[in-house]
């Protein structure tokens, strides 16, 4: 039997019960669609945080105080105060580092002129901070190293402060009062945007020897941030840096009282998240599309059922077993396929529309795309092989019997 | 070109036994035309599976073109059926969602004849039986019981097979399109074709020019029409 007659007879027999194949389809295009969606929410906020994680600065490593085991955060971070000033001062001479900035953050009250308010994160650091994570500005300027001297009274807003707080008009130059304190604006930061746009977008920054003296009047300090020259350096210089200041806090290197921490450990704890989260929603997808395989053999039971005699007469003028459980087998793959097909497209849209009225990033990506086609097909196998295998084995003489 | 030697035919159910055929022993050579008869449940259709190829004795041996049958494959059986036998059923059995040519043209599907040589030998078969070319292009459903039959006929000539086996072939048809089908069936048989027809109508049987008479799965008398009795005896 050719390829070409395998296709037209398998697609004669669909199209001859087109309510049943359409609704027996159905079960499948509800099952891929609802995979490759989920799988879409799940790779969109992976991607998201990704991307978040890539824009607080690359090739960062940023040291907290407490201890921190295989990616889960441990102990209260900030409430131990482990990390002085003077820290910094051994980090510098590791080779690889450019930069090691310290830096001192807090939430208070921020109250613009005009009596708005708003209680947000107050980041104390040196001027190196918006080099090393990466911060723009929007108008005006960042302080520098001689305001962070002569612990002057300065701010740069994170846009949504400065819009919480002054609306749309330019607030570099004007004055706002942090927890009772008088600070003029120097500068407005660019929005960063994403999930974490929220969280940095919300931030004032002001020279870390302000935040010490005026604001928290503490030695300590809640991070260090070290950048690195290029990514390849990242774990030997965290390695360095742990033994550095292990000694210098005179701990045990195994078990400090500190933690050093890089983007790919945040990643990896933020992916672990969202892959469990992905797997999650996808194994309740795929429920769907197990019922929808349970469709697709009850079809074919059917069907098989439906033409016995039909079976009988082909076997009678010569078709081999193999050929009639390859027509059968086609029938559910090319079933499963055309759900699968219309499917990957229904569970694109869905994923559209739930990027643009939910406001979830989704991501459809060729991975799920080919698992979804690689799934449907093998369904169709799956839950098709019994049935066609029925048929195969059908006695030509009781199947042209049968009534 | 057909022999069968002492076969015998056992059906179990659970633990009854029926013995349908109890060692039956007959040749046909190439070009003549049987008439297989007996009254139902003498094992004529018994009989007729196994000349056939569709099924295999429980003892004895059947020879087919020197090809002892009973041991071959269901594989090798289904190769036989497709390039050398010829069916013709009662019920027609055509596929109802397939136009006329597409049923003749169906044991040609499963031999891989490409579509263009497929078409032209399932025309020139409905050519040659002088089937309205008008139908052609029907579904076999929306046809009369006569002309089904026509073309399940084409359909069993297509492979040019060397025998036709015809069950009933009659059995669903008045008198006036049965003789029409059974004319066609008897010129097959000039031109060459072993007929081996399955009845149970005297006047079908009476066109064969042997007849080999069935009772509780055993031979009772195989004779030329002419001196058949079972013949004469159902006449009378």
């Amino acid at each position: 039997m050719l390829i070409t007659d395998l296709i037209q007879e398998t697609i004669s027999a669909i199209s001859a019960n087109k309510v049943r194949s359409g609704l027996t389809i159905l079960g499948i295009v509800i099952g891929i669609a609802s995979v490759i969606a989920m799988i879409s929410i799940g790779q969109g906020a992976t991607g998201q945080i990704q991307a978040s994680i890539e824009g607080l600065g690359s090739n960062l490593l940023t040291v907290m105080p407490g201890s921190m085991k295989t990616g889960v955060m441990m102990a209260g971070r900030g409430t131990a105060q482990a990390l002085k000033e003077d820290d910094v001062n051994v980090l510098e001479p590791i080779s690889g580092v450019i930069a090691v900035v310290p830096v001192n953050q807090r939430s208070f009250q921020v109250i613009a002129p005009n009596g708005k308010n708003t209680r947000t994160n107050v980041i104390g650091g040196s001027p190196e901070i918006f080099q090393v994570r990466e911060i723009s500005l929007e108008s005006g300027s960042f302080f520098t190293e001689n305001q962070v001297r002569n612990i002057e009274r300065v701010a740069v807003l994170g846009k949504n402060v400065a819009e919480d707080l002054f609306g749309e008009e330019d607030s570099a130059g004007k004055m706002i009062r942090i927890s009772g304190v008088n600070f003029k604006i120097i500068g407005v930061a660019a929005p960063k945007g994403g999930v974490m746009g929220v969280f940095f977008d919300d931030m004032v920054y002001v020279p870390i020897t302000t935040m010490q003296k005026v604001l928290s009047r503490s030695e300590y300090i809640s991070s260090i941030l070290i950048k690195v020259e290029k990514k390849d350096l990242l774990s030997q210089v965290q390695q360095e840096a742990i033994l550095a200041l292990a000694q210098k806090h005179r701990v045990d290197p195994q078990d400090p009282d500190f933690s050093i921490i890089s983007q790919e450990d945040i990643l990896g704890a933020l992916n672990q998240i969202t892959n469990t989260m992905t797997i999650f929603l996808a194994s309740i997808a795929a429920i769907s599309l197990i019922v929808g395989g349970i469709g697709i053999m009850n079809m074919m039971l059917t069907s098989v059922t439906e033409r016995t005699r039909e079976i009988g007469l082909r076997k009678a003028i010569g078709a081999k077993n193999k050929e009639i459980l390859a027509q059968f087998l086609s029938e559910s793959v090319i079933l499963t396929f055309l759900g699968g097909a219309v499917g990957i497209l229904f569970g694109w849209l869905i994923s559209i529309g739930i990027s643009k009225f939910a406001g979830i990033s989704t991501q459809v990506s060729l991975f799920s795309i080919l698992l979804a086609f690689g799934v449907s097909s093998l369904i169709g196998i799956f839950f098709g092989y019994w049935p066609a295998q029925k048929a195969a084995k059908l006695n030509p003489i009781e199947a042209l019997r049968y009534e | 070109m057909m022999e069968v030697k002492n076969i015998t035919k056992v059906y179990k159910l659970g633990d009854v036994e029926t013995k349908v055929l109890k060692g039956i022993s007959f040749s046909i050579s190439a070009g003549e035309f049987v008439s297989i008869i007996g009254p139902s449940g003498s094992g004529k259709s018994t009989l007729m599976h196994i000349l056939g190829c569709l099924d295999t004795p429980t003892s004895g041996q059947y020879f087919f073109e020197g090809k002892n049958v009973s041991e071959l494959s269901d594989d090798e059986l289904a190769d036989i059926r497709k390039k050398e036998i010829g069916f013709v059923f009662q019920a027609y059995n055509l596929l109802p969602r397939a136009t006329v040519l597409r049923n003749v043209e169906l044991s040609l599907i499963y031999a891989g004849v490409p579509k263009k040589e497929r078409e032209e030998k399932a025309k020139k078969v409905l050519m040659a039986s002088a089937f309205p070319q008008e139908f052609w292009y029907y579904f076999s459903n929306q046809l009369s019981g006569g002309m089904q039959q026509r073309v399940a006929i084409a359909r069993a000539l297509v492979n040019d097979p060397k025998l036709i086996l015809a069950d009933e072939p009659t059995g669903n048809l008045d008198s006036k399109t049965g003789d029409v089908v059974l004319n066609t069936l008897i010129d097959l048989n000039k031109k060459g074709h072993t007929l081996v027809v399955v009845t149970h109508e005297l006047y079908v049987a009476q066109y064969a020019k042997r007849i080999i008479s069935l009772k509780d799965g055993a031979i009772i008398e195989d004779a030329s029409r002419e001196k058949s009795k079972s013949l004469k005896i159902i006449k009378e």
